[in-house]
């Protein structure tokens, strides 16, 4: 392992990241399409909604993370990428940003046609998005995304075998994800109802996924033999097994009920699949592009490794936090109407004319060293004069605007009382 | 990789330029509405009144949504960096792409906290629920201090050398932070966020008060951002005056498109108005040595023109000069209302003073999204027809790829319907009861 290899595993880690979180949100919406009519179909529909609520806007920058990450670290690899593969990008593009705004809109929407149509938007871009995105990645791995600005085939690169195998099982992987997280979230919830619904569901998507990716070797074999060959007799052999076992062990958990367990399973399985992807395909980025060519100089490499550590330190633990938050429901001593602080206390610790004058005295600083003044140092201080003007001003002007707020109320015809 | 031939480079700009317009309105209240949400909480926390408790229940939705959004525009950009620009981040990615990278980071900590936040409002104590706020504040401070300096660089570029069409000695750190134009266009991006966020909220209860509702619960609604945007608004005419100074230094060939100056010329005229055609401003207002005085603070000073550089290095210069001269206009137009609300206040004379005043801070909201875009127009279009300024022309750094028709069309179309949509939401949240909100609306 070389140093130009850590950001692409920092990728890849983010990639499998993406697909586990973000592809049960997906997956959620496969379902909700699937879901039928009728008061059954909708409880199936909110219970869904709801596993997602809190943590969907999160998932998506995983994704993000993928693209600046690879652009900066194998800043040649990315361009070929992205203009090769427009299409499935600017499709999947499309999707992401109809289901965001579906799901965005759900929660405004009252009557049922209103809800049934946002509910169409959202469960179609939902397959969408990880089609587009799994056929992108079939692709790259049948080699079918040479270097250079759009040099390969803008559609028959991803409408390939590969390509297409590929968008199906990410669609199949979504839904099989979602079943077993929902399951979870229901009995978690104590529903039991959904509970065992989700958990047939999950049951048959992981025995359909485990079809397809076996069908998906055979279909490399054909169109892709050197990817084949890597995965079932060379070094990328472990990726395949582990992705089996686990995807085995998976359905044996979902079968005696044992969900947390069977989460962690199941995203070890997709997990598997990219690790293999990738030992397979290692050291090649690109056809005739090594991932020690594509690679940033060292200090860009330095610099990024440096920002995703930085990044993970602070991240990883208000992750955490959030999920805690989501799963246990709520922290202790939950809302207890705030103690007013003492009158006395509240009292501004200066007076408003005080804050008027050096409200005053900022703005001059400001001018005269920002405007008028020509060096660093001076524009420096300038702008910490205007800071304190806005600041100042602020405590200047406020409390006889809320307290004119407050004698406004007081007037007869006022609409406080509707403001209530 | 060789360049290539992309008939469709305009519509790529446009599209790229439609991208960013939808998207910045957003980024302002990802910067400071978050702020004025805190504040209205901890005054509700400090007086215990459940007035303060309701606003800052009622903008938490708003800025919810506006939020979610945002994370839709920003992936569009962000995904069109490679979609339409591979070869821009194929040869540079490696000097600016760590900004983009650790602004990943940022927003991440800004969902993650924004959940928190939203998720918190009866689970947490009230000061923990205060303080889970302070991480998405200032997760868009650095959030917009990373794009912009990223765009800092393109315009200001430096950190790197080039040999062969590739980059070497590339210093990703001192590229992105160590340089003199981050600091002016941080700073009035971010003033600017403030006065657009300010006078757009203050100006839904300013319509709302022209209609008749004006409770207590609006006039607090109504001050609290306009003290914002007032106080914000005379700053940003100083901020502009200083990024101003960094172009012309830098820049030359950006100012002379700016004022519209063809030849080079020693105490130069300041033109209002007009348009440009064959080397001078026609039409325009003329102001003695103007420019050269707020440009160099010299009114003998030598400003360079468009001439100085061979016409294929030229902006477009009507399109650079009216956006700017409608950026300026609004900017003190906008200073001048906030320095009347700030006179107001000084005398505690009541709102509303006139029916005109309030027209005014209605009419100011979307005024200042107008000279938000513009201001932005007069960076990016003044920057061609370079991508890095003297570096990469935009030509350069497009796409080979077909179909950027297809694409734009489809964008417009979809940010059309997004347009609608979120003005569907804005009311729908509009009309709400002011009671506690319903648990369902507030996780979106």
């Amino acid at each position: 392992m070389h140093l130009y290899d850590l950001p692409l595993v920092c990728v890849l880690i983010g990639l499998a990241l993406y697909t586990v979180l973000a592809g049960a949100d997906f997956g959620a919406g496969f379902w909700t399409l699937l879901a039928g009519r009728g008061p059954a179909a909708r409880t199936v529909r909110e219970h869904a909604h709801e596993s997602i609520a809190p943590v969907w806007e999160a998932n998506h920058v995983w994704l993000i993370f993928v693209i600046t990450v690879t652009w900066t670290a194998y800043p040649r690899a990315f361009g070929s990428i992205a203009s090769t593969l427009a299409v499935p990008l600017a499709i999947a593009l499309v999707g992401i940003v109809l289901r965001g705004a579906a799901y965005a809109l759900l929660a405004g929407a009252v009557g049922a046609r209103e809800r049934a149509r946002l509910e169409l938007v959202f469960a179609t871009s939902s397959i969408l998005a990880p089609f587009a995105l799994g056929s992108a990645v079939g692709a790259i791995a049948s080699g079918r995304v040479p270097v250079g600005n759009a040099a390969g085939a803008l559609f028959s690169s991803w409408l390939s075998p590969t390509g297409i195998m590929l968008g199906v099982l990410a669609v199949a992987s979504c839904a099989y994800l979602a079943a077993v997280f929902l399951a979870a979230d229901a009995a978690r919830r104590g529903e039991p109802a959904i509970e065992r619904r989700f958990r047939a569901l999950a049951l048959a998507t992981g025995v359909a996924a485990g079809v397809l990716a076996a069908a998906g070797l055979a279909v490399l074999h054909g169109d892709a033999h050197h990817l084949y060959s890597r995965l079932v007799q060379g070094r990328a052999l472990p990726g395949p097994i582990v992705s089996a076992l686990a995807g085995a062990a998976t359905l044996e958990l979902v079968r005696r009920r044992r969900y947390e367990a069977a989460r962690f399973s199941a995203a070890l399985a997709v997990a598997a699949v990219i690790a293999g992807w990738a030992l397979a395909q290692s050291p090649a980025l690109l056809p005739g592009l090594s991932i020690r060519a594509a690679a940033a100089p060292h200090s860009t490499l330095v610099a990024v490794l440096v920002a995703i550590l930085a990044g993970a330190l602070l991240l990883f633990p208000s992750l955490g936090l959030l999920f805690s938050l989501v799963l246990r429901g709520r922290f202790e001593g939950a809302h207890t109407p705030p103690r007013p602080f003492a009158a006395a206390a509240a009292a501004t610790a200066f007076s408003e004319g005080f804050a008027a004058r050096l409200a005053g005295a900022g703005l001059v600083v400001g001018v005269g060293l920002l405007t008028i003044a020509e060096a660093s140092w001076e524009h420096a201080i300038g702008v910490a004069g205007l800071l304190v003007f806005v600041l100042a001003g602020f405590a200047a002007v406020l409390p006889g605007e809320l307290r004119a707020a407050e004698g406004g109320a007081e007037q007869p015809g006022g609409a406080g009382e509707r403001a209530r | 990789m060789a360049v290539v031939h992309q008939a469709y480079l305009l519509q790529a700009r446009q599209m790229q330029a439609l991208s960013f317009a939808v998207h910045i309105p957003l980024v302002c209240f990802g910067i400071a509405f978050p702020a004025m949400v805190l504040f209205v909480e901890w005054l509700h926390l400090r007086t215990g009144d459940e007035l303060y408790r309701t606003l800052a229940r009622r903008w938490t939705r708003v800025m919810v949504a506006l939020f979610a959004v945002g994370v839709i525009t920003g992936t569009v950009l962000s995904f069109e960096m490679g979609l339409l620009w591979p070869q821009f981040t194929s040869t540079f990615g490696s000097v600016f792409g760590l900004g983009f990278a650790i602004e990943g980071f940022s927003f991440f900590a800004e969902a993650i906290f924004l959940g928190i936040y939203v998720y918190g409002w009866d689970r947490l104590s009230p000061r923990a629920h205060l303080l889970s706020g302070v991480p998405v504040v200032l997760a868009g401070f650095t959030g917009s201090l990373m794009v912009i300096a990223v765009n800092a660089w393109m315009n200001h570029p430096s950190g790197f050398r080039l040999s062969g069409g590739h980059v070497v000695h590339v210093h990703p750190v001192a590229a992105l932070f160590g340089n003199s134009f981050l600091w002016p266009e941080l700073l009035h991006m971010y003033v600017a966020g403030y006065i657009v966020v300010g006078f757009l909220v203050a100006g839904a209860y300013a319509l709302g008060a022209l209609r008749g509702r004006f409770g207590r619960y609006e006039r607090t609604a109504l001050a609290i951002p306009l003290a914002v945007a007032a106080l914000a608004s005379p700053v940003q005419v100083l901020v502009g005056d200083w990024a101003a100074r960094d172009v012309a230094r830098d820049q030359p060939v950006k100012l002379a498109a700016i004022e519209g100056l063809g030849p080079t010329t020693r105490g130069a005229d300041e033109h209002l108005l007009g348009w440009y055609r064959d080397g001078r401003v026609r039409y325009g207002i003329g102001i003695p040595k103007l420019l050269s005085l707020l440009a160099f603070h010299n009114p003998d000073a030598t400003v360079q023109g468009l001439e100085a550089v061979p016409e294929s290095e030229r902006p477009p210069v009507n399109v650079v000069r009216i956006a700017f001269q409608l950026m300026v206009a609004i900017g003190t137009a906008l200073a001048l209302l906030g320095a009347l609300h700030l006179y107001r206040c000084a005398r505690r004379l009541p709102l509303p003073v006139s029916r005109w005043f309030m027209r005014a801070v209605v009419l100011a909201g979307p005024a200042s999204v107008v000279a938000l875009i513009s201001g932005w127009v007069v960076t990016e279009v003044g920057r061609q027809p370079w991508v890095v300024y003297h570096v990469m022309r935009t030509s350069e750094a497009v796409t080979g790829a077909g179909g950027i028709p297809v694409g734009y069309a489809t964008l417009a179309a979809l940010y059309a319907a997004v347009a609608v949509g979120v003005a569907w939401i804005l009311r729908r949240l509009a009309r709400a009861p002011l009671s506690e909100p319903e648990p369902r609306a507030e996780v979106i």
